[in-house]
């Protein structure tokens, strides 16, 4: 029970402290926002956020409001839908990419009370943490209890990794690259023999169509 | 065991609160034409920090950039730039603002990717703040190694980024090669078709005059 109080305080305090550091924006009624990530795959992303209302009354923003929701979609590069999901006025939401690219995170309100919106701003405190970022190592020395030095070379295990990862993204987006510069090499090339050839024929059919006409009328 | 048990949730409340000193942001969003975005941070007095961007994708790669302080003094201001790295010590407590603005352009939308890292990087573990002894030659090789590393993961991330407005530049070209091979081959018709009936044009004008050339 008193474990329970404790973690409650605890969490509170992670809130409060959180909220008073993190990076915020303001976002509008029905706005949406889009950021987008560019990962290799198999690697977890963990966004947090915190939303606060402005109150016209005392001219500044709410600590928190409940009954403000907002609405989480998340696409993978193909444009499929991994994530979509409404959490309330905070929230945590996690996803693990399975195909390297870019993803789109986008968060929009949903607000279920209009009224309390209208001419309104809304702050949005967002944090994204990416790969090996996403990792808590006082909680893994606790659980696996590591010492000091077990912990450090986990945490370089981690890195190499990630590093690892990004460099196969890497050999795959260069082959796109070099796909696409491929293609318009080749492109280039038969337009231009195909532009000179059409060229040529004009030009014959040209002459050739106004000598019959000079012909005809009796002037060559 | 118990007391292990019992010292975890202030273990983590206590690493929270140490991973809170410092941080770091980083973003990718995109930015319409004739829009600005703004981010804001509370900072404490005399932390350093850095603002890095860079322009991935969209018209000529460059935006307009400017950051103010807390008393709204404009403590950076570029114009058009396609990436920019700006270092900083907070001499005022309170909220910094830096906004990034694509006003000047009319009809290209901007990819834009940030990195806002302040204060230095927390120890991993929150007692380590307060030790006695020196480091042993084993964790101040494994200080080095995560230390390089993490330029290592800097320096992809900076490939990264360059790699992918190449590509936006690769892709836009091939796009341009068809439009305009295509967009030629039909001007190329339109005018040697339109220069032979302009050409016939004139001499059957004149039929009335042309008949007295043959006799």
């Amino acid at each position: 029970m008193a474990g329970g109080a404790l973690r409650a305080a605890v969490a509170a305090l992670v809130l409060a402290a959180w909220g008073a550091h993190g990076l915020y924006f303001h976002i509008g009624e029905t706005e949406k926002r889009c950021f987008i990530e560019e990962i290799p795959d198999e690697t977890m992303v963990i966004g947090n956020y915190r939303t606060q209302l402005w109150d016209k009354q005392s001219e500044s923003f709410l600590p928190s409001t409940p009954g403000l929701g907002m609405h989480v979609e998340v696409k993978d590069p193909d444009g499929k839908v991994v994530l979509s999901r409404q959490y309330g006025s905070e929230g945590r939401f996690t996803f693990t990419s399975h195909t390297p690219g870019e993803h789109q995170i986008c968060l929009h309100s949903n607000s279920t009370r209009m009224a309390l919106f209208a001419g309104g701003k809304l702050r949005v405190h967002l944090d994204i943490q990416v790969g090996e970022h996403t990792n808590n190592y006082p909680e893994i020395a606790a659980k696996d209890k590591l010492t000091e030095l077990q912990l450090r070379a986990r945490q370089l295990l981690d890195q190499v990794e990630q590093i690892q990862k990004e460099q196969n993204y890497q050999r795959y987006r260069e082959e796109r690259f070099r796909m696409t510069s491929e293609s318009t090499n080749q492109r280039v090339l038969w337009w231009s023999i195909a532009q000179t050839i059409i060229l040529i024929l004009t030009g014959i059919w040209q002459m050739r169509h106004l000598k019959s006409f000079f012909e005809a009328k009796k002037l060559v | 065991m118990r007391a292990g048990m019992r010292a975890l949730p202030v273990l983590m409340l206590v690493s929270v609160l140490g991973a809170l000193r410092a941080g770091g942001t980083e973003l990718t969003f995109e930015l319409p034409d004739s829009d600005r975005q703004c981010f804001h941070q509370e900072l404490e007095r005399g932390l350093k920090f850095t603002l890095d961007y860079q322009v991935i994708t969209g018209g000529h790669y460059d935006v307009d950039c400017y950051v103010e302080d807390p008393n709204g003094r404009t403590i950076y201001k570029e114009t058009k730039k396609q990436y920019d790295s700006f270092p900083h010590r907070t001499e005022v407590q309170g909220v910094y603002t830096f906004c990034f603005s694509n006003e000047f352009s009319t009809f290209s939308h901007k990819t834009v990717y940030f990195d806002f890292q302040v204060g230095d990087e927390p120890p991993i573990l929150p007692d380590m703040s307060n030790r006695v002894t020196a480091l042993t030659q084993m964790e101040s090789a494994c200080v080095t190694i995560h230390e390089a590393l993490n330029t290592v993961i800097d320096s992809q991330t900076h490939y990264r980024l360059r790699e992918a407005q190449d590509r936006s530049r690769a892709e836009d070209l091939n796009g341009r090669v068809s439009y305009w091979s295509v967009g030629e081959t039909l001007i190329l018709f339109v005018v040697s078709i339109g220069q032979v009936l302009l050409l016939k044009s004139f001499f059957t004008e004149k039929r009335p005059s042309s008949g007295s050339t043959s006799t």
